[in-house]
């Protein structure tokens, strides 16, 4: 297990980058405590596994260094570094039998026979696959075949950091919910550092301790599941994170009050904006009221989506999405109020904040 | 899928089915006729049995020559096979080496048989070819045409040169449609060069060298034109192969029925040989 540090990690494919859009991680610096859980979430092409690779010693960064527990480790290979990488599309040694897949890894290492076969049946048990442990893996299911991937990078308990690069594509949606709890408590038991891929945020909010937001080759924002919804601290990771994503409008400050359109909204604080920044005000769809008070709206439809109600309406010409309710009465002539804790503001795309 | 009968279909294989009898069926089915009639010439033919299958399989003469084919054709496996796979695996994955390589290899399969044959012969010759000259300045006693070793070590060599090539592209097919994670997995598992070839390149190239070693083994078995033209089938017979020894009885001494008989027996040789490997080297797909 071990902490690891990303120092000014940029990396690009090309050989010389000329702009930072020639680079696929444009600058991470960061780290991450021993025994987390990392999301890894974002989009696809945002780099997630690059970094991903240059954290297991698949690819070597074009800049800076990575350290496991103060060691720099830029310049070892993947065998080196100890760690266990799970790929989105299972890998398995055809011709291995299920038991001999989960002890290559081992028996590579050179662990004692015994050791190997504790440890083996210890791991079928765990992926419930003990009863097809002398079958050839060939014949499995695309989601038999990925139990094996993770079995084979969870059986090696001494591993520094175990990598998931979106391992739960290929399962099918109730064998994901069991294997991600599997994960998690796996991950309890033994405490290792943990790193997982993916672009879907439900799987990265209830999976990890902490989710690292990634946009066009950055971190925009690590935080708790709480923290990325409260204050997200891009107007990407707003957007990005829930369903509808963050209300965001272009806005002008004013001392501390906040314009939209013919709007005013009071604050207790006075922004620190400076003149000819992009200004926008967030705030989540949750956190509206539609009432008779507060600023005038025109609905524009309403979706139904079980328990609550997406109404999309229009707020001094810009749309906004607000989520109420099913018994919410809508009235003729619907006003909505904003609920002042859950305001962000923007400049250029960055959360200013309270204290700044 | 619901499957339906549609009568209609068997017009679509019809021209195919029209191809096959006038290419192969009809004349398999001429040599059979000849396979049981003998004749001494003007169109007379007279029944004869099985009379030319007797002879052919009591004949010393054929035994040889089968045995020829088969060492032949063990040698040029044993070669050809691992050599190919080696120069795959080293072969550039991708940048400009690949293009290079693949002309490279390419360049053998593209000759034609007679030439291949032809480019040996001179090339080996003592007295003007480039390798029987400077072997010879060596110091060492080559001749093809004197000695039945240096026969076979000419006529091998030039198969290995003329048909590794198949091999090597083959199995490059197979290496190259195997996805990077399969590396990357095996990496962090910590697999030796040795277990990279063994569970992943190896499985993963079987079905291509499943094809490499039928192809192989049937061309190597049904060699005829470049010993032909390098040795004759000399010196003595030594080098006197199936095809070599059919011919010469067919075109050479005009024993059309045995020739015949030869014929028939030489290809269900091949055909059975060719299913008792197809059944090996499937089999292990079979069991789970």
């Amino acid at each position: 297990m071990a902490r690891i540090t990303l120092d000014h990690i940029r990396h690009a494919y090309g050989p010389n980058p000329t702009s930072d859009a020639a680079y696929a991680l444009r600058e991470v610096d960061h780290e991450w405590a021993d025994g987390g859980a990392y999301a890894l979430l974002g989009p696809s092409g945002c780099g997630k596994t690059t970094l991903l690779n240059i954290i297991s010693g698949l690819l070597l960064p074009s800049h800076g260094r990575i350290l496991f527990d103060g060691n720099d480790v830029t310049n070892l290979s993947t065998q080196e570094r100890n760690i266990a990488q799970v790929f989105q599309f299972p890998v398995i040694y055809d011709t291995m039998t299920v038991y001999d897949n989960l002890a290559f890894p081992l028996r590579n290492r050179g662990i004692a026979e015994a050791d190997v076969d504790r440890r083996v049946r210890e791991m079928l048990e765990i992926i419930d696959l003990s009863d097809w442990s002398k079958r050839r893996a060939r014949r499995l299911t695309a989601d038999q075949k990925q139990k094996i991937s993770l079995g084979r990078g969870l059986v090696r308990n001494d591993v520094n950091a175990i990598l998931f690069d979106e391992p739960l594509t290929v399962i099918d949606p109730h064998m994901k919910w069991v294997l991600r709890s599997q994960l998690k408590r796996l991950h309890k038991q033994f405490g290792f550092t943990m790193v997982y891929v993916t672009h879907d945020q439900t799987e990265a909010l209830t999976f990890a301790d902490k989710v690292v937001v990634m946009y066009e080759g950055q971190i925009v924002q690590i935080g708790t599941p709480a923290e990325l919804f409260e204050r997200p601290s891009h107007t990407f990771v707003g957007y990005f994170i829930g369903s509808p994503g963050m209300n965001v409008m272009p806005a002008q400050i004013d001392g501390s009050a906040i314009r939209l359109g013919n709007e005013t909204i009071a604050l207790d604080y006075a922004p620190n904006v400076a003149a000819g920044d992009k200004v926008e005000l967030g705030i989540r769809p949750e956190f509206i009221r539609i009432g008779r008070e507060g600023m005038p709206v025109t609905i524009a439809r309403v979706e139904d989506i079980g328990r609550r109600k997406i109404v999309r309406a229009s707020l001094a010409g810009q749309p906004i999405a607000i989520v109420a309710s099913e018994d919410t009465e809508l009235p003729a002539e619907p006003r909505v109020r904003f609920d002042p804790l859950a305001l962000n503001i923007y400049a250029n795309s960055w959360r200013v904040g309270r204290e700044a | 899928m619901e499957k339906t009968w549609n009568n209609k279909a068997w017009f679509l294989v019809l021209p195919v089915l029209l191809l096959v009898a006038f290419s192969a069926v009809i004349p398999l089915m001429t040599v059979v006729n000849y396979s049981v009639q003998d004749t001494f010439g003007n169109n007379e033919f007279f029944w004869a049995g099985t009379d030319w299958f007797d002879e052919i399989l009591h004949s010393a003469r054929f035994w040889e020559a089968l045995q020829r084919n088969l060492v032949f054709s063990f040698i040029i496996l044993a070669l050809e096979i691992p050599l190919g796979i080696f120069i795959a695996l080293n072969m550039p994955k991708k940048g400009l080496g690949v293009p290079i390589c693949l002309v490279l290899m390419a360049l053998p399969l593209l000759i034609p048989w007679n030439v291949v044959g032809t480019i040996w012969q001179v090339f080996g010759r003592v007295d003007i070819g480039l390798l029987g000259h400077t072997l010879a300045a060596l110091g060492i006693d080559y001749n093809y045409v004197r000695d039945p070793l240096d026969a076979w070590i000419t006529v091998v060599v030039m198969d290995v040169w003329h048909w590794t090539s198949l091999v090597v592209l083959l199995c490059y097919a197979g290496l190259v449609s195997i996805p990077d994670a399969y590396y990357q997995a095996a990496k962090i598992d910590g697999a030796s060069r040795w277990s990279v070839f063994r569970y992943i390149q190896l499985p993963k190239m079987k079905r291509v060298l499943l094809i490499a070693v039928l192809l192989r083994f049937m061309d190597s078995f049904m060699i005829y034109t470049e010993p032909f033209v390098v040795t004759g089938g000399g010196p003595g017979n030594s080098t006197t192969f199936l095809s070599i020894d059919l011919v010469k009885t067919a075109v050479g001494q005009f024993d059309l029925g045995p020739a015949a008989a030869m014929s028939i027996v030489y290809f269900l040789i091949i055909l059975l040989l060719s299913w008792i490997f197809y059944t090996v080297m499937t089999s292990h797909d079979a069991d789970a």
